[in-house]
């Protein structure tokens, strides 16, 4: 699929402001903070529903203004037009619509754009605590399966419930008897989040180490031991190495072995009063070569690999339904001459892609420009402006 | 705010489950400006309500009596039980026609989070009941959300060791409707819970 045209009213610091995209390769060029990231973030709320860099709503709406309006029209395989619009309402509940038509359910209308967003925070993909790794699995099952939300609403309602169960006995109170019921509810709905995890990173593994061999591309003899591994670590002690030929796991099975990895943590359960033990504890290992890109990895590695990610998501969102734009939200800039070759020739064989860089000549791709100054999108480069240092970020 | 009575009546709509500050503001003005007749009939009817209703002695439902409508009713059969969580869950069941037995109110479901745990509930009388009475089948028809769940299946659990049957109601898609408006869930738990034809 590919979008035609975003629209978008009181978002961030647009008062109103429109633009058509072509497809192929789009570039959005503009000094920091005047409003570049503010446009992919609109497209990738489209397409999931939230923010990538905010967790409430609030931020989005342009200082004044009560509501902001995201509207697009996206062109899928065969010619249909779809145009979803949703309004994002701090202080209630977002607003719908598809093709005019006002949804009773505002998820219906997320899913029909697709969208990979690859931004200067996915570095924390690699960098970052356990529970970032862990978002990036579920935004990418979310997704691809929409079930996959309710299963993690109902698994986290279930976490909560059993928590305060165990702070409740630890301060005395009654109730030992109920922790087998929660503990069975626990594991039935971990499971089936462990089910579809597990089948996500063995899908990610191949087009992950694929698409960071083509990034860093090291002469032949380099390349032995340098390979990404991925493997998803269960609270449970035990790991499972990512494999693109291995089946998809039994849930009945992993009920059982998270009872017995629940059983094993009871005494310290009851101690510390929480679970500890479900795939709200896992961890997704990312190495390169026999080493853990977290910590060992330069830079450089920790940056491709985070973009390698985001370019694997891409393959596995693909393999079911229209392909995703892909949004790369200031990304050569980082790279060297010869990843951002290799990137910009990767770019030319998606469907769409949005790019954003401070200095349009870290960019070595052909395809319109749009020039953001100030929330506002022009035609022609604004004269009295500093023409952006790449330093400094702010929140454009 | 406003002063005395008005502020004082705004404050306790305001309490009332899905009044917001806005709607408890109208009511109240909406009460000042009605006959003082329709005012005290409203104000009776809630006085009338605490005063004459209690709950059943047996099952727990709402009733005027020792014991509820049901209860009384000879024509019920005695042998099936349908635990529920609320009395107007009771209406709720009543009003399908097809359950002909008699009823249990356990006046909510196992949350820790709302401090809720067996105690809180009547479970306790309903293992008296199961032991008093000649109960044959014990049908669970509490919520399908995850607190009715756990109830569901710690009720279970605790029933096991007495000679009762014990069932669950079925979840699955509403009749008349279609499947692509089902919900992710709901049609997922249409299809684990399938039966043969």
């Amino acid at each position: 699929m590919r979008v035609e045209r975003l629209e978008l009213v009181d978002f961030r610091n647009y008062r109103h402001a429109t633009l058509d995209l072509a497809p192929g390769v789009s570039v959005l060029v503009g000094p920091n903070a005047q409003g570049k990231t503010n446009l992919l973030e609109a497209l990738h709320y489209l397409a999931i529903g939230g923010s990538h860099r905010v967790a409430t709503d609030a931020p989005l709406v342009r200082t004044g203004a009560e509501t902001a309006v995201l509207r697009t029209t996206a062109r899928f395989a065969g010619g249909r037009r779809v145009t979803v619009e949703l309004e994002v309402r701090p202080a209630g509940r977002n607003r719908a619509k598809v093709n005019g038509q006002l949804q009773s359910r505002t998820r219906d209308a997320l899913g029909i754009v697709r969208s990979v967003l690859f931004a200067p925070e996915d570095l924390q993909l690699v960098r970052g605590d356990p529970g970032d790794r862990r978002r990036f699995l579920d935004d990418l099952l979310l997704q691809r399966r929409p079930a996959y939300g309710a299963a993690r609403q109902e698994y986290e309602r279930i976490l909560r419930q059993r928590n305060a169960l165990l702070r409740g006995l630890r301060a005395g109170r009654q109730g030992t008897e109920m922790l087998p019921t929660w503990t069975d509810a626990l594991v039935r709905a971990g499971a089936t989040l462990l089910a579809a995890r597990i089948a996500a990173v063995h899908a990610l593994a191949g087009p992950a180490a694929a698409a960071y061999r083509d990034l860093v591309a090291t002469a032949p003899e380099q390349d032995i031991g340098r390979d990404v591994t991925m493997e998803y670590e269960l609270s449970t002690g035990r790991s499972v190495t990512a494999d693109p030929h291995a089946g998809v796991p039994a849930p009945a099975e992993l009920a059982e072995e998270l009872r017995a990895g629940v059983a094993d943590v009871a005494v310290a359960e009851r101690d510390r009063a929480m679970t500890l033990a479900g795939p709200h504890r896992d961890e997704l290992f990312l190495g390169v070569g026999d080493l853990p890109a977290k910590g060992f990895a330069s830079h450089g590695e920790q940056w491709s690999l985070a973009l390698a990610l985001r370019l694997a998501s891409r393959e596995v969102l693909h393999e079911v339904g229209e392909e995703p734009v892909v949004l790369l939200d200031d990304v050569f800039a980082e790279l060297d001459a010869g990843r951002r070759r290799r990137l910009a020739d990767r770019c030319t064989r998606f469907e769409q892609v949005v790019v954003t860089a401070a200095v349009d000549d870290d960019v070595p791709l052909e395809g319109p420009r749009s020039f953001v100054h100030a929330g506002t999108l022009v035609a022609a480069w604004p004269s009295a402006d500093d023409g952006g240092s790449a330093d400094e970020r702010g929140t454009g | 705010m406003y002063e005395g009575p008005v502020q004082d009546l705004i404050e306790e709509l305001g309490r009332l489950p899905g009044v917001g500050p806005k709607s408890a503001q109208r009511l109240a003005f909406h009460l000042l400006a009605v006959d003082r007749a329709d005012a005290e009939r409203l104000a009776r009817a809630i006085v009338q309500l605490k005063e004459r209703v209690r709950f059943c002695a047996r099952c727990f439902n709402v009733s005027e009596h020792e014991e509820c409508r049901v209860c009384r009713d000879p024509r019920r059969d005695p042998s099936v039980l349908c635990v529920v969580e609320e009395p107007r869950d009771v209406q709720a069941i009543e009003k399908t026609g097809e359950f002909r037995g008699r009823y249990h109110v356990l006046g909510g479901a196992i949350s820790p989070i709302d401090g809720v745990g067996p105690d809180q509930l009547h479970i306790r009388q309903l293992v008296a009941r199961l032991g008093e009475e000649d109960i044959g089948e014990v049908v669970l028809a509490t919520n399908p959300n995850i607190e009715g769940e756990a109830t569901a299946s710690y009720l279970g659990r605790l029933l096991k060791a007495m000679d009762v049957r014990v069932s669950r109601i079925a979840s699955g898609l509403p009749v008349g409707g279609d499947l692509e408006y089902a919900d992710e869930v709901t049609l997922g738990r249409a299809f684990s819970g399938r039966r043969e034809l």
